[in-house]
């Protein structure tokens, strides 16, 4: 690890001043496919399957960049990244936008120097017990070892929580989600903890999920978004927008199944056409084609597709959509108007 | 007769520099050392540029800040308010720990496993072999990652002591439990202890530590002038003095009653919650590493120490034999003094190697210089440059100590010629 970080801080400093502030949007289209920072390994999230293909639900943010830039959901290279590296990476130009459940902090956008283009998952900090254990609230949990992957915010909302409701605990800082399962199967800690969702994946992968437990508390919010470097606004808008095409997609009623009708002519609602590309030079505006968005939707589905078939309730991860269902259903997900 | 001629009078021209030997070296020798200097201010000014580019700026300010994460394992007082300072200063001694305890544990083991490998005995020496060059030969990560593995998967959760009929029960009357967190020893005490001083206000030392150590040098000096006494009494009279039975009472007795004095006692961990309160917990995290860098270290220090015998000829074991030597003490008294002049530079580097590889220590979670500082520090704040400069530094610095101190040890074992 050490060495990674200290290649990544040689890349920042000896890379010609080219990275910083060259248009990404022209590299990616040079380059012909787009470099994208991923989880290690998440089920549900960003995992490769038994061909060696990535699968998630970041993944499917990654595809439909790759697909609105490209018009190909396969020009993609995935960048397993850890907690540690995935910073350096990005801002070194390894890769050219980070989606791996990150969170948007005040000092990760302003301080760290990267812009994050919006929200793909509502999330907050939760704790995984074996039932065994006979413990309902995290405020039992008094004394228990707990197993956390290191430089993550989990790390900072771990101790700020024990602290606040004075209970002691012991840290087991780990690296990855897979070294964290084989400890904390072994019993080598009593609680594991990262995002809700996190432990939603890594449970649907246990032998006997039902053996475990998480409990009620949320101890933080944890809004997870893809994320670029500071300093090329017309990347960052790529991203956003893309992203915002998927959320407002899902909101139109526009799906992966339906989305080449709709791109064939000028439907009656206006906002679907401009989305779509048959109305307006939005596209021309981002500089892509004018029917990116067509080839986003087509890539993995609208952002209600995309959840419901990675992470969904009919899925083994088995989330419901809470606060990541649209507005209009009580949820947070509200795309700004293409216009 | 001479004829005197003067030589003729020199005048120095540019090409000189070049075409004359007196010159070329020292011509050379300028020419690189700046076109060296001109390369590294081309690479620190690039460094600046482009951080400046990128808007960041080389501060060490951070260092200030509270850390806001805690740490496990520390050797002295630490919480998560703390600063980033403090909290690398946390890891750089849980460096040292695992450096120390591990250059000590591998050179006992290599040593034994040196001398043993020249062993007569067919069984023992190819063991030896073996045992070398498995662990030589596997990436030392490896081995840690291994040696985690095992504790875990193997050891029982200390889940597995609760209840009326456990599963597993504490071992030596017990004192000590074995779980995949850690070992639990019996931690000494003191109900009538003398408190701790503070040093410089930045950590605590207990006196009676101090105290302890104080007395035990203090008692050895006196062992030593007896044993300097009966070498007098022997060189004047031949007839060397019993004095075994008044040195070790004199090691032993003024520490055993200093302990009485300060209520020694033994801690001994109990299963409380969800763990063991109590006793000294050595983590699985510092037994694993611990472990896996003395074993990977122990097989080339015993390279090295075989090598060194190997260069002490045989004539002088059969000398020594001829003397009437037993072959234990030809090994102690003639072939492994002189054979410590050719271990101590190699030993020198395997310590530094040691110290280096304990840097690894983030595959198993235990949390050094690098895993603070240039782990999570380096995450939390994002000062890349300046996290990775300081801990190479501070790497530097704790290796360039090892080398002065291994090599004044050195100077005092090495041949004296005149």
């Amino acid at each position: 690890m050490k060495k990674s970080v200290f290649l990544g801080a040689l890349t920042v400093a000896g890379l010609a001043a080219g990275v910083a502030g060259a248009a990404t949007l022209d590299d990616v289209k040079a380059r012909g496919t787009l470099n994208c920072g991923v989880s290690t390994g998440l089920t549900g999230f960003s995992y490769p399957d038994a061909n060696g293909e990535w699968q998630g639900f970041d993944v499917g943010v990654c595809r439909a960049v790759a697909a609105a830039v490209l018009g190909d959901a396969s020009a993609v290279e995935f960048v397993p990244t850890t907690g540690k590296t995935r910073f350096t990476a990005l801002a070194s130009g390894e890769i050219d936008m980070l989606a791996r459940n990150t969170t948007w902090t005040f000092s990760r956008d302003v301080d760290l120097k990267f812009t994050f283009v919006g929200v793909n998952y509502y999330d907050g900090q939760g704790f995984m017990i074996p039932k065994e254990l006979g413990v309902s609230s995290a405020k039992e949990l008094d004394g228990a070892t707990v197993c956390i992957q290191t430089g993550t915010t989990t790390e900072l909302n771990l101790a700020d929580y024990f602290r606040v409701n004075n209970i002691s605990y012991e840290p087991v800082p780990i690296e990855t989600n897979a070294e964290a399962q084989q400890q904390f199967l072994a019993g080598a800690c009593d609680v594991y903890t990262t995002d809700a969702s996190g432990l939603a994946a890594t449970r649907a992968t246990f032998e006997n999920p039902g053996d475990y437990a998480v409990l009620p508390e949320i101890i933080s919010k944890e809004p997870l978004g893809p994320l670029v470097r500071h300093g090329d606004d017309e990347w960052g808008d790529v991203v956003r927008w893309t992203l915002n095409a998927l959320i407002a997609a899902e909101e139109y009623g526009v799906t992966s199944a339906n989305v080449a009708d709709l791109a064939s002519a000028p439907t009656d609602n206006p906002e679907v056409n401009r989305l779509l590309g048959t109305e307006g030079e939005l596209g021309a505006m981002l500089g892509l084609e004018a029917d990116f968005a067509v080839d986003a939707i087509a890539a993995g589905g609208n952002y209600g597709e995309l959840f419901e078939k990675n992470i969904g309730e009919n899925t083994p991860i088995g989330l419901a959509r809470g606060l990541n269902a649209q507005y209009t259903d009580g949820g947070l997900l509200y795309s700004p108007p293409f216009r | 007769m001479t004829t005197l001629t003067d030589p003729p009078a020199e005048s120095f021209k540019l090409s000189m520099l070049v075409y004359d030997t007196r010159y070329r070296s020292i011509t050379f020798q300028i020419i690189a050392l700046i076109a060296f200097l001109l390369f590294f201010g081309w690479l620190t000014l690039n460094t600046v540029q482009n951080l400046n580019d990128l808007g960041k700026e080389v501060s060490f300010g951070f260092l200030g800040n509270p850390a806001g994460y805690d740490i496990n394992q520390r050797l002295i007082e630490y919480d998560n308010q703390d600063t980033h300072l403090r909290a690398a200063f946390v890891g750089l001694l849980n460096t040292l720990l695992v450096a120390v305890l591990g250059c000590i544990t591998a050179t006992i083991v290599g040593v034994i496993v040196g001398v043993l490998r020249l062993s007569g005995n067919w069984l023992i020496a190819r063991l030896m072999t073996v045992y070398v060059e498995m662990f030589r030969n596997v990436p030392v990560l490896m081995w840690i990652i291994l040696a985690m593995a095992v504790l875990i998967e193997s050891l029982p959760a200390p889940s597995a002591f609760r209840g009326d009929d456990p599963d597993s029960t504490m071992k030596l009357f017990d004192s000590v439990a074995l779980t995949n967190r850690g070992v639990y020893i019996p931690e000494p005490l003191f109900s009538r202890g003398l408190g701790d001083i503070s040093f410089f206000g930045a950590f605590d030392i207990s006196v009676d530590l101090i105290a302890i150590i104080v007395v035990l040098i203090g008692s050895i000096w006196v062992s030593k002038r007896i044993g300097r006494k009966a070498d007098a009494t022997q060189e004047a009279t031949g007839i060397r003095p019993t004095t075994w039975h008044i040195r070790t009472a004199v090691v032993i007795l003024p520490t055993v009653v200093l302990l009485g004095i300060l209520g020694f006692h033994l801690g001994y961990p109990e299963l409380r919650g969800f763990n063991f309160q109590g006793g000294t917990h050595m983590r699985n995290s510092l037994i694993a590493l611990w472990l896996a860098l003395s074993l990977y270290t122990a097989a080339f220090v015993a390279e090295i120490v075989r090598a060194g015998i190997m260069a002490i000829s045989a004539g002088q074991t059969e000398a020594a034999a001829a003397l009437g030597l037993r072959s234990n003490r030809i090994m102690s008294l003639v072939i492994l003094p002189q054979a410590l002049r050719v271990i101590i530079p190699p030993l020198i580097s395997q310590y530094l190697n040691l110290t280096k590889n304990s840097s690894l220590a983030i595959a198993v979670g235990y949390m050094d210089i690098t895993g603070t500082l240039m782990g999570i520090t380096l995450n939390q704040t994002g000062r890349e440059l300046e996290t990775v400069l300081l801990g190479m530094a501070i790497y530097l610095v704790i290796s360039l100590i090892i080398s002065s101190v291994m090599n004044v040890y050195n100077e005092r074992k090495k041949l004296v010629e005149r």
